[in-house]
């Protein structure tokens, strides 16, 4: 039952990360990978909220597996974010690099942080 | 990644694209899960687990990516299946922030630190090396089939 929930919602993230990143890059010509930075800090508010939420015994644990552990894994990247950040060192963007790096990770953060927020606001 | 602008033959199938990106992420996703179930991390001690699947993550799609953009031509479908999918769903972000901030809201503040800097180093790192060891391997190969020809 686990392994079909993780099944089932890495099925649904991975293809929604690969749609979110089309729509957003084809919207954008900056060097900055905009898309895989949209996924991540999407990715870490909504399991920020489920994390929080199951602390408070409101999220089953049927639905942080299937959301949690399938869904915002599989929505959310460390792979790429590393290539791209080596990709952009590589072309001599060093700023860009750096910028994407601290972006990406005071952004998860910040968005974990969020989702912890909304938990607590939904379930005081 | 732009897989629009660097491969426009892409664009033509893009239910294919999405079923391989979804088988992929599906099997990613269990292969993560897997781990960290098989290892668990206790509450205020360093998420190993995560930490092996990142690192492990960002050094294949080094070796992937290299080969598929620099060596050798693949069949569309294997980047969205291995990289976007199996790699992409394989490693995670959002275990990464929550983790980082479960360990400083629980007052484990140096090892947060240390997972949040460890993680991103190792994971940088390496994807380099991957890149570098496809890069000198096909080099080899390249060298030995020469000495085969003359």
């Amino acid at each position: 039952m686990t392994v079909l929930l993780v099944l089932l919602g890495g099925a649904v993230g991975a293809p929604l990360r690969y749609l979110t990143d089309r729509f957003v890059q084809s919207r954008q010509k900056t060097a900055f990978p905009w898309g895989t930075f949209t996924v991540n800090i999407i990715g870490s508010l909504v399991l920020g909220f489920l994390l929080e939420g199951s602390l408070l015994h409101h999220v089953s644990g049927t639905f942080s597996t299937l959301l949690g552990t399938g869904f915002c894994g599989a929505l959310t990247t460390y792979s790429t974010f590393g290539y791209d950040t080596i990709k952009l060192f590589q072309t001599k963007l060093h700023a860009f690099a750096v910028l994407y790096v601290t972006a990406s990770i005071t952004g998860g953060l910040g968005a974990a942080f969020c989702g912890i927020a909304i938990a607590d606001a939904v379930w005081p | 990644m732009d897989v629009a602008a660097q491969r426009p033959d892409l664009l033509s199938t893009p239910g294919a694209i999405v079923g391989a990106v979804a088988v992929g992420g599906a099997l990613g996703a269990l292969a993560r899960y897997g781990l960290e179930a098989a290892w668990p991390s206790p509450s205020g001690h360093f998420p190993w687990a995560t930490f092996v699947i990142n690192v492990t993550g960002c050094f294949l799609m080094g070796i992937l990516m290299t080969f598929i953009t620099e060596i050798r031509q693949v069949h569309p479908l294997v980047r969205p299946f291995l990289g976007v999918g199996v790699l992409g769903g394989y490693t995670t972000f959002s275990t990464y922030s929550g983790d980082v901030h479960k360990l400083v809201a629980d007052g484990d503040a140096r090892t947060a630190l240390a997972y949040l800097a460890g993680t991103l180093l190792a994971a940088l790192v390496a994807v380099y090396a991957g890149v570098l060891l496809t890069r000198v391997t096909a080099g080899r190969f390249k060298t030995t089939s020469g000495r085969h020809a003359s």
